[in-house]
């Protein structure tokens, strides 16, 4: 090891020269040019399907043709067995929070986010994985695992195909799930429930 | 039977903020260049080249290994690209040490880099989808939801995660190479640090970096042809899982415990914590250590604090260092992270680890993580020659 890391190998330090015109000129180490690309979205079948309900204030989850698990937003796949995932499910606009991040650095594109804001992973009622969403109405640091939240929509003069049609969520006051049947622990406590049942 | 095979050279830059004197390619070449030096080969002695780096669009550059042939003297060589997020430095080890163990090549350069001046990796991770609300700022707004499943799960004290920063940033101070070099540094302004996502503070996060890794791993007769002190690879696995599924275990996800599983299994160990000296695991957030030694078999399930609290992790007078070297929360060149891990493991059973080395090391584990904690990579090291 060479003694002093910062200290590039002076093999690799070639010499440079430059014409005496140049001689006092101050070397330039980097340029700053902004490169922007936009992209046309063209979403599947099951995104189209999301997307479009959306517009009309409706949930659309997928349901797993193997053992029932739903997943939102529906991306036409069970990942875990590779199956297709044709059948929608309506879900409603009320669920819990799975797991969550009290967020204290503004984001680009979002100067209308107040810091700190909650962003977190909501899990719908019928729904068996969690999708983001914005908790707010309640002090970040009275956000809980396992807190039931409701949709605050756009009016519906500002409603579109996006996922942003819902603005926040925010707490509906019913008591929480316990958090060892909330976020990804909702699963397990389900069919943990099936198999008692029968 | 696989073909043995060895780490003969490793090669590192210095990581820092911005390496303002080099070109990508510059960069890429020094780190390639001390490896080479130190395996004692030269250009014309290696057979293959692979590289691997975090997502192109961090530096904007698609497709980077293609013009950097000629710097890493791939030119008119096998030239493999790997991609695996966070993960890739390893996963681009473990892909390289394949292509010797299965015969196929004698000789191959390894080499993980990132330019992070030239880029910005939290906005990167950021980019808005169009099925989804734009609000996730970065890896931390990420990780953190599961980090405080971690606590809500094991009820650790609130300041493990800052003992663990503490910790790694004074393994840093003995290490030459690593970016944050914070000699005055204070346990309680670890503590004071801001909150940047809650429950991380800016002082448990790694930096951003400029730098790369390189390696030369070499087969049997390279092995034995060493001059020098060599690593012998007694295990080596990868493992990936989807990122969102019904009832996936985030904190401690399958494809870590299969992972971990396998590459012990190959090499032979059945005590994790007695057998292994030196633990080099991707911890870009101070809470995964502990997440990370339990998931590791390392101890049992919700006792990966008690190993940090009791100093267990710690270089003096730990009996399980972890990051000797200050890991990730002191150096982070993403796409040359997983790579170190490996590259500390088998300096650290070369007993070339200066400052920093682990008394007598002879077995070392290096690992990396990434994505949404869904790609592994792992490798065991040892001072001696595999039996099997």
């Amino acid at each position: 090891m060479s003694a002093d890391p910062s200290i590039p190998p002076t093999a690799l330090s070639g010499e440079v020269s430059l014409p005496e015109k140049l001689a006092d000129v101050e070397p330039v180490r980097s340029v700053r040019t902004p490169i922007r690309l936009d992209y046309d979205f063209i979403p599947g079948s099951a995104s189209s399907g999301y997307l479009n309900a959306f517009a009309d204030r409706k949930i659309l989850g997928q349901r797993s043709p193997v053992d029932g698990a739903v997943f939102v937003p529906p991306r036409g796949v069970d990942p875990r067995h590779g199956a297709a995932t044709p059948d929608y499910v309506e879900l409603p606009d009320t669920g819990h929070v799975g797991g969550f991040c009290v967020t204290r650095l503004p984001i680009p594109g979002r100067d209308d986010l107040e810091i700190p804001y909650v962003s977190a992973w909501i899990h719908l009622d019928g729904a068996d994985i969690g999708f983001l969403g914005l908790v707010a109405g309640i002090d970040t640091s009275e956000v809980r695992m396992g807190m039931r939240v409701r949709a605050v929509w756009k009016p519906d003069d500002e409603l579109g195909r996006t996922a942003e049609n819902i603005l926040h969520w925010e707490p509906t006051g019913e008591p929480d799930i316990p958090v060892t049947a909330a976020g990804t622990n909702a699963w397990h406590a389900k069919q943990a429930a099936a198999g008692e049942q029968g | 039977m696989a073909e043995r095979t060895a780490v003969l050279g490793v090669g590192q830059t210095k990581y820092q903020t911005t390496r303002g004197d080099v070109s990508l390619p510059g960069l890429v070449r020094e780190a390639a260049y001390r490896a080479l030096e130190d395996a004692e080969l030269g250009w014309d002695d290696i057979d293959a080249v692979v590289v691997g780096k975090a997502p192109d669009f961090f530096e904007g550059v698609m497709q980077p290994e293609l013009f950097l042939a000629e710097a890493l003297g791939a030119v008119g060589k096998p030239l493999l690209r790997v991609h695996t997020a966070g993960s890739v430095g390893g996963s681009t080890a473990v892909v390289a040490a394949s292509l010797v163990q299965a015969g196929i090549h004698r000789r191959v350069l390894t080499l993980g880099f990132e330019k992070q001046s030239e880029s910005n990796a939290t906005w990167a991770l950021s980019l808005p989808q169009p099925f989804s609300v734009s609000i996730n700022a970065g890896a931390g707004g990420y990780f953190s939801p599961i980090i405080r499943q971690y606590m809500a799960r094991t009820n650790a004290p609130e300041l493990i995660g800052c003992m663990v920063a503490f910790k790694d940033r004074q393994h840093a101070l003995r290490n030459p190479y690593a970016h944050l070099q914070q000699k005055d540094l204070t346990f309680d302004q670890v503590v004071e640090s801001p909150m940047l996502w809650e429950p991380i503070r800016f002082s448990e996060t790694c930096p951003s970096s400029d730098g790369a890794c390189a390696l030369v791993l070499g087969d049997e007769a390279a092995g034995d042809a060493s001059t020098k002190p060599v690593a012998w690879i007694h295990g080596a696995a990868l493992r990936s899982e989807a990122n969102n599924f019904p009832g996936r275990d985030e904190v401690n996800p399958q494809a870590s415990r299969d992972c971990a599983d396998d590459v012990f299994a190959q090499a032979g160990i059945t005590n994790r914590r007695a057998e292994i000296d030196a633990v080099e695991i991707y911890v870009p957030f101070s809470w995964y250590e502990p997440m990370w030694l339990e998931s590791l078999g390392f101890c049992e399930i919700g006792d990966g604090w008690k190993l940090v609290e009791e100093g267990a992790t710690h270089l003096d007078g730990g009996d399980l260092p972890v990051n000797c070297s200050g890991g990730v929360l002191s150096s982070n060149p993403i796409g040359a992270s997983g790579m170190i891990r490996f590259a500390e493991a088998a300096l650290q059973v070369r007993g070339m680890a200066g400052d920093h080395q682990v008394d007598g090391a002879r077995k070392a584990f290096g690992h990396a993580y990434g994505g949404g904690a869904q790609y592994y990579a792992m490798w065991i090291v040892g001072a001696d020659k595999p039996t099997s």
